[in-house]
């Protein structure tokens, strides 16, 4: 099965939800797989952002799922960069993902 | 996807979204754009003239770092000629203020700026942790809010600063207008949109960020790789406020422009001024400004010094009426009333 590996960065308090660990590399199926029982990935298409997204959910995530994910997109208020661009100039969760990208996510819902 | 081009410049690569206007523009484009617009808030409202001492309401968190480093950046491109000063307030809560009060200390070599801390402890006797201890963590809320805005004064008049600046932002903002707007409370509604307030004796408090989206502040900080503390406040879970927040964030989500619409809609209920405000005077205590004998402050530290703070009214009225306070009660340090230099002389 090939592979992609990837830099995950939390940051503004998202971490906490991550082990409190702020980088995470990261191995996932280049093709997606149905990995989790609430969303059913087509198989074999290349892994995108939202597969990511799950994948994240179901293998990192220590706690409290709903301060990250809202149905198949992140929690409104939780930034993501792709590449150090924001992922609404690149299609967001369609966004389809290649060896080494870094996606970096920060919540801006904690303290001013 | 092909990469996009800045729409400003037409040259760089565009790195972000504006949520504000939807524009694709570059990072050097973003640093310009937010600076400026941050520089027209302040000129078009007048916030401040040379020689002004002001201080930052600095809490480590991404809000205030982000006001301290374009606070410091305009004045030098702009020559304001302000004299900044950060201030801090120690709340007293272990794990959450102590760790953001480091990043302060960080902010204020990277920055360049005095720093004045001033603390619960020192100002009440109490820290918020001894005060969650007697009074659970039901009405907390209402303590340290009262206590910061006191402190905040207190600690601008000893720096002898003419004005605060806070990092509230548009989203914040909005947010107050939306929570006014479920409460029902009309002439709060009028006022926090205000850019700039002050009241009858107090300092001048000023928002500077009041039209700058957080999505763009946090986006400055991450590109700029600015220091902030990120973590909530462990004895506030204020689920009204987290409430309207989640409500705006879809709003937002759904047409990034409802965050400006209801603050315009805010500014736009006019309320006439409120004629029941009491005749203001000061405490008979520590001479802070308020519309009672005693200032909230002192309110609400002598029933925390009497033990009676966590009590139901009648309760409470009941101890009060068998034994007034006592003689030797803690009280807060004389308030020195600031010297404004735009008082006006009796004629
Ligand atoms: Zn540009
Ligand atoms: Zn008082």
């Amino acid at each position: 099965m090939s592979t992609l590996t990837l830099k995950v960065e939390f940051g503004g308090g998202l971490e906490l939800l991550f082990s409190n660990q702020r980088v995470h590399n990261v191995t996932i199926p280049s093709t997606m797989l149905a990995s989790s029982k609430d969303w059913e990935a087509t198989s074999n298409d290349p892994a995108n952002v939202t597969y990511l997204l799950h994948w994240l959910k179901d293998n990192l995530l220590k706690e409290r799922e709903e301060l990250f994910l809202e149905g198949d997109t992140v929690r409104p208020g939780i930034l993501v960069l792709i590449n150090e661009t924001d992922w609404e100039l690149l299609g967001e969760g369609d966004y389809v993902l290649k060896d080494k990208d870094e996606i970096v996510m920060i919540s801006t819902l904690h303290g001013g | 996807m092909p990469s996009k081009t800045c729409v400003l410049c037409q040259k760089a690569n565009a790195i972000l979204k504006r949520p504000k206007t939807g524009q694709q523009i570059c990072k050097e484009c973003f640093f310009t754009v937010f600076e400026t617009e941050v520089h027209n808030t302040i000129t078009t409202a007048k916030l401040f003239k040379p020689g002004d001492r002001v201080a930052i309401g600095a809490s480590g968190g991404k809000d205030s770092t982000v006001l301290a480093h374009v606070m410091k950046t305009l004045n030098d491109r702009y020559n304001y000629g302000l004299q900044l000063f950060l201030l801090s307030i120690d709340e007293g809560i272990t794990g959450y203020r102590d760790d953001s009060l480091e990043t302060v200390k960080r902010n204020q070599i990277q920055y360049d700026l005095p720093l004045k801390i001033l603390s619960y402890d020192e100002l009440y006797g109490w820290t918020m942790d001894a005060i969650v201890e007697q009074i659970g963590r039901k009405n907390n809320c209402t303590f340290c809010g009262v206590f910061r805005r006191q402190a905040l004064d207190r600690g601008a008049a000893m720096l002898e600063v003419d004005h605060i600046v806070t990092g509230h932002n548009a989203d914040d903002i909005a947010e107050t207008v939306l929570m006014n707007i479920m409460r029902g409370d009309i002439a709060r509604l009028g006022r926090c949109t205000l850019i700039c307030t002050q009241g009858e004796d107090t300092i001048k408090r000023s928002k500077p960020f009041k039209y700058a989206y957080e999505k763009e502040i946090v986006m400055y900080a991450y590109f700029k790789k600015l220091d902030y503390f990120s973590t909530e406040c462990i004895y506030s879970p204020d689920a009204y406020r987290g409430h309207a927040r989640v409500f705006l964030k879809d709003l937002e989500a759904a047409r990034p422009s409802a965050i400006i619409d209801i603050i315009h809609s805010g500014e736009a209920f006019e309320v006439a001024e409120d004629v029941k405000i009491k005749d203001q005077q000061t405490c008979q205590r520590c001479g802070y400004i308020s519309s009672n004998e005693l200032c909230k402050a002192c309110a609400l530290l002598e029933g925390l010094e009497r033990g009676i703070a966590g009590m139901g009214i009648k309760e409470r009225r009941r101890l009060e009426k068998a034994a007034p306070a006592p003689e030797n009660l803690r009280t807060i340090p004389v308030f020195p009333r600031a010297p404004k230099s735009n008082e006006k002389l009796p004629a």
